[in-house]
């Protein structure tokens, strides 16, 4: 079993977009997307379809970016954290073009990257549209209590981004490239604290990173930047430490996206999670960062925790999984 | 690979593990239920000295802390205070009106009989159906000892 896929033509990122929520907003990367929305209701009467509304609009406009028109996109690929993942099919509705609906929790936008740049370096498309969101206000009514209701959250609790993102992945030249992927292994720890995710997804980043290394042969120092999905504070110290054991220090060049979100004044307790995370930190803040030329080689691991509410209440623990994707600019 | 051990895992989480601070959440949670009292206290003399009876006068008392639970819950303030002070807004009456009004409100979207008329004692529920059995129980422990 090979879990890592080098492309010998690397799939491409012709443009991206990003939309942010009133927190998001107010977090230090505020400047790196495209949109802030100033309400979780973004001027509709549902939080669901203020959701639906940021991902359409992302989707716009990464093509109106790139100047391509919806026909001439292959497939779009996307999903959210919603029962049924109901974001990214409605938006799919609107868009109406070929369309796989992915769920894989708050790793779903590096799950979307990675099956779009198969895709493309395998010959069967030419341009695909990735996209996810996510939204602080239904995540919690789903998986957590209403969001009027007085509770007192843990320090390992994180906050759910508001926000979505979108990526045209294409053929051809491009200053950002997908040189190879690591598809995650389903794994479960048997954790069990639904508040504690970081912690549970952890392994799942430090089996996926190690397996990268090891299939691609890559020295620790390869990448100029590694950043992991939503681990959070509490999570990014385990892995830090996880890895010290095996000797590994890959000191500032790991970070977190659940980190880099917020600042650590915004009351989040751990930090960020939920798909919108690592999307918005990696679509906004790291692909600039590749453009400038500040880093030119950066692998991301998007991480998701695959549980639910009826899981926990039946007492199951938390299977998480983990997808690294590289992406470099040369 | 280096593995993870999944026992040693998991006995290293619950260890490092940041807990809440739990002498601090205590002291801001006696602060606010005890102000809470003393209000209810007030409240309760004023009625009592206006002439209504003791009796009625506690429920005066339930009901307006109700009201101003449920209309800080509407505006969006409740759960910013519970944050700060945990318990002490949870535990008293004003914490169970917060637990009705929030799944209404988040719910309405979803029309008044299946949204919010189903919805609103998803969390107070349990409350209600253990808070019943309990007294039922003592009630008839009660009575047993008085036989006695």
């Amino acid at each position: 079993m090979r879990q890592t896929r080098d492309f010998n033509k690397p799939p491409v990122v012709l443009s991206y977009a990003t939309i942010a929520g009133p927190k998001e907003g107010e977090g230090p990367l505020a400047s790196y997307f495209d949109k802030v929305i100033n309400n979780l209701y973004y001027y509709e009467d549902t939080w669901e379809k203020a959701e639906q509304k940021m991902l359409l609009e992302a989707c716009e406009l990464a093509l109106q970016k790139a100047n391509v028109t919806k026909e001439e996109v292959d497939f779009f690929l996307a999903g959210d954290l919603l029962n049924q993942v109901i974001s990214a099919n409605f938006v799919a509705k609107t868009l109406s073009l070929p369309f796989f609906g992915l769920y894989n929790a708050c790793a779903t936008f590096y799950e979307s990257l990675a099956l779009g740049s198969m895709l493309i370096a395998g010959g069967f498309a030419q341009k695909v549209l990735v996209g996810v969101s996510s939204h602080y206000a239904t995540s919690e009514r789903q998986y957590r209590n209403p969001t009027e209701q007085g509770v007192q959250k843990t320090p390992t609790a994180q906050w759910t981004v508001t926000g979505a993102a979108a990526v045209l992945l294409g053929e051809g030249e491009g200053q950002l490239k997908i040189p190879r992927v690591t598809v995650g292994k389903a794994l479960d720890f048997g954790l069990a604290d639904p508040s504690d995710m970081g912690g549970a997804m952890t392994p799942a980043a430090y089996d996926t990173l190690l397996a990268h290394f090891k299939e691609t042969g890559f020295n620790y120092d390869y990448y100029d930047l590694i950043a992991t999905g939503d681990l959070a504070n509490f999570g990014h110290q385990v892995l830090v430490k996880l890895l010290a054991e095996q000797g590994i220090n890959f000191g500032s060049k790991l970070t977190d996206c659940g980190i880099l979100i917020y600042s650590p004044l915004q009351e989040v307790n751990a930090g960020g999670s939920g798909a919108a995370c690592s999307a918005l930190v990696t679509v906004g803040y790291v692909f600039d960062e590749l453009n400038r030329g500040k880093i030119s080689k950066f692998l991301g691991l998007g991480t998701g925790a695959l549980l639910s509410q009826v899981t926990t209440q039946q007492g199951m623990t938390i299977p998480v999984i983990a997808h690294a994707v590289a992406i470099e600019s040369y | 690979m280096m593995a993870i051990d999944k026992n040693e895992y998991q006995k290293t989480i619950e260890k490092i593990k940041p807990k809440p601070p739990a002498l601090k959440n205590s002291f801001l949670a006696f602060v606010m239920g005890g102000f809470i009292c003393l209000l209810g206290e007030i409240l309760f003399q004023l009625l009592v000295n206006q002439g209504i009876s003791e009796k009625d006068s506690y429920t005066y008392v339930s009901i307006t802390f109700i009201f101003i639970s449920a209309l800080l819950t509407g505006v969006g303030i409740y759960d910013d205070l519970v944050r700060i002070f945990g318990a002490g807004l949870i535990v008293p009456i004003t914490g169970f009106a917060n637990s009705m009004v929030s799944p209404a409100l988040e719910h309405k979207q979803e029309g008044l009989v299946l949204g919010v008329g189903a919805k609103v004692f998803t969390v107070a529920g349990p409350v209600i159906i253990y808070g019943i059995i309990s007294s039922v129980l003592v009630a008839i422990l009660l009575r047993g000892i008085g036989r006695l």
